[in-house]
């Protein structure tokens, strides 16, 4: 009976400890969140309404809604999407199925994705102002206008695109992982019947991705669709009284405008009731288009489940 | 044993074949003749070279980084290795079924169509043609006749390994490469395949790679008997299963192997 393994050991207090420290660490997230969710309900709740979302700003910002910034924030998002979808589709399905993964092109563009995740989104916004409003924007103006002002200033195409830039890497990282989620026998089986490479993708590999492809395109939907930075010099503006209707226009967006209300209105305090509803329809949107992403990927994940023999 | 003994037109040939993957050699001069209209079955233990050597015909090891090849093969005389072969044509020429079921993600209809549709058919009536002859070649018609929209992972195992073969012969291949198509299959299924087997090599050249000695027996008219890379012995099946010349071959076929 002279063991020398004690039947419990020692340090079991430890396991408990660590256990109880993540316990409490997922608490105090679940409970921020709770908080800043309550508090923004409690304040936004009673002024949204109809004629809050449909609404043009009035009274300095101290009355009526967010209609333009509503209608801004999806038309930018939307011009977002038609310029980084095909973009980071297209870098993605060269990246992984085309070119050599060893090879020094390969490894550059990846370098450059995987840094590009990690600036910090004003530097997007100040590389927006420099190359896409004054460099391109200029340039055609020089060339096409005579150097009389169209393109060379802030507007929501030049903002579109900053943001494009911006969540890329979202996109070519989610496809790269759909593309490589694709099994092997599935490009046998097209090679086999006399496919050819682009035959293989185009047909087999891309339907296939699909639902990642869709994924990647909402989380950059929802993580543009916040992001003040990028568009504060770019083309947001303070207030209009016209929704842009051309891509040389300047827009209102809700996340800038959060940023107006709570910073640059003449009176702030008077602007609370506001600010925290236009917060309530922000979030409300991520949420939405979070959740559409997570029913997306997995309804075709259900869909495509290799089924057993 | 059928008309096995009677010889036809060689219709592909490996002649003194190395494979490499890397620095591992998966198969030693491999010289082999496989003729048309026959069945030719490989056997071995696993990892003595049969799928490589399948794989080779129809160069779907090309797809693999780091393999190399000495030796040539032939089909119908021609080397496929020829710079003026167009690969893309030579797996028209030579279909292959997998191990394992791969059906696309697509309904039946489609997986039967992808191939005539890449090799350029678009005409509806010449598909509804195509998927309805080779479905009925693959004896799979009369249980899908209905729900040709339905996904094809929707079938059963067995199922989804005959819409496999009815998808290779829809582009009208000369050979057929089979890798162990019954061995996830139950008995009633694999007796199907067999007998498809029995029924397609009136108008293909069949290769089959198979772990059960019984099916080698009864679907072949050849056999190979592979060992470690090499080809140890091949003849007339009713030969090699009841008078092999070589110890080894016998012993593998007994079961006193290993
Ligand atoms: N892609 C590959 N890369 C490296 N080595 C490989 C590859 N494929 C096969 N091999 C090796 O080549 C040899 C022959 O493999 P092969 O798959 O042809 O055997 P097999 O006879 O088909 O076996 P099994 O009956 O198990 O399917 C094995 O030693 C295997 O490890
Ligand atoms: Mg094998």
């Amino acid at each position: 009976m002279s063991s020398r393994i004690p039947g419990r050991p020692a340090g079991a207090w430890k396991g408990h400890a660590f256990v109880a420290l993540c316990g409490a660490a997922a608490a105090i997230i679940v409970a921020m969140l709770a908080v800043i969710l309550f508090d923004v309900v409690r304040s936004g709740w009673a002024g949204l309404g109809w004629q809050f979302l449909v609404s043009a700003p009035s009274e300095g910002m101290r009355g009526g809604g967010v209609g333009p910034a509503i209608f801004g924030t999806f038309a930018l998002v939307l011009l977002m999407t038609i310029a980084v979808v095909p973009l980071g589709v297209l870098t993605a399905v060269y990246l992984f199925e085309y070119a050599r993964p060893d090879s020094g092109f390969a490894r550059a563009v990846n370098l450059a994705v995987s840094n590009l995740a990690g600036v910090p989104s004003i530097v997007f916004g100040l590389f927006g102002l420099g190359f896409f409003v004054r460099f391109v924007g200029g340039g055609i103006d020089r060339v096409f206008h005579g150097g009389e002002l169209a393109w060379g200033k802030p507007s929501i195409l030049w903002a579109a695109l900053t943001l494009a830039l911006l969540t890329l890497p979202v996109v070519i990282v989610t496809t790269g992982e759909a593309l490589r989620a694709v099994p092997v026998a599935a490009r046998e089986a097209s090679f086999a019947l006399g496919a050819t490479k682009w035959q293989t993708i185009s047909r087999v590999v891309l339907p296939q991705s699909l639902a990642g492809i869709l994924t990647g395109a909402i989380l950059a939907v929802s993580r543009g669709a916040g992001e003040v930075a990028p568009i504060m010099f770019t083309g947001a503006a303070y207030f209009l009284p016209k929704l842009p209707s051309r891509l040389t226009d300047q827009f209102m967006e809700l996340g800038y405008h959060v940023y107006v209300l709570s910073t640059q209105s003449p009176d702030i305090e008077a602007t609370k009731p506001i600010l925290y509803s236009t917060v309530l329809v922000l979030l409300f949107l991520t949420f939405l288009l979070n959740a559409t992403a997570i029913a997306i990927r997995a309804r075709f994940r259900a869909a495509l489940r290799p089924q057993d023999a | 044993m059928d008309a096995g003994a009677e010889a036809t037109p060689v219709k592909v040939s490996a002649r003194d074949l190395d494979v490499f993957y890397g620095a591992t050699q998966a198969l030693h001069g491999i010289t082999l003749d496989a003729r048309a209209n026959r069945v030719t079955a490989l056997i071995g233990p696993s990892g003595c070279g049969k799928s490589t050597f399948l794989r080779s015909i129809n160069r779907m090891n090309d797809l693999i980084a780091g393999m190399r090849r000495q030796g040539t093969i032939l089909l119908d005389g021609r080397d496929i290795h020829d710079p003026d072969v167009d690969v893309v044509d030579l797996r028209r020429r030579v279909g292959m079924v997998f191990q394992r079921s791969n059906p696309f993600p697509k309904s039946i209809y489609e997986n039967v169509a992808y191939g005539p549709r890449i090799h350029g058919v678009s005409d509806r009536t010449t598909l509804d043609e195509i998927v309805r002859t080779t479905l009925e070649q693959a004896a799979l018609w009369d249980e899908v006749k209905d729900r040709l929209g339905a996904s094809a992972l929707s079938l059963s195992g067995g199922q989804q390994q005959r819409l496999c073969i009815a998808r290779a012969l829809a582009v009208e291949p000369e050979v057929l490469l089979m890798d162990e198509p019954a061995s996830a299959l139950d008995p009633l299924a694999t007796a199907r395949i067999e007998e498809l087997i029995h029924e397609l090599k009136e108008r293909y050249t069949i290769l089959i790679v198979t772990h059960n000695m019984q099916q080698a027996a009864r679907v072949s008219d050849t056999t190979a008997y592979f060992y470690m890379g090499r080809l140890v012995e091949m003849g007339p099946t009713a030969q090699i299963f009841t008078n092999p010349s070589k110890q080894e071959t016998e012993d593998y076929i007994t079961g006193r192997f290993g």
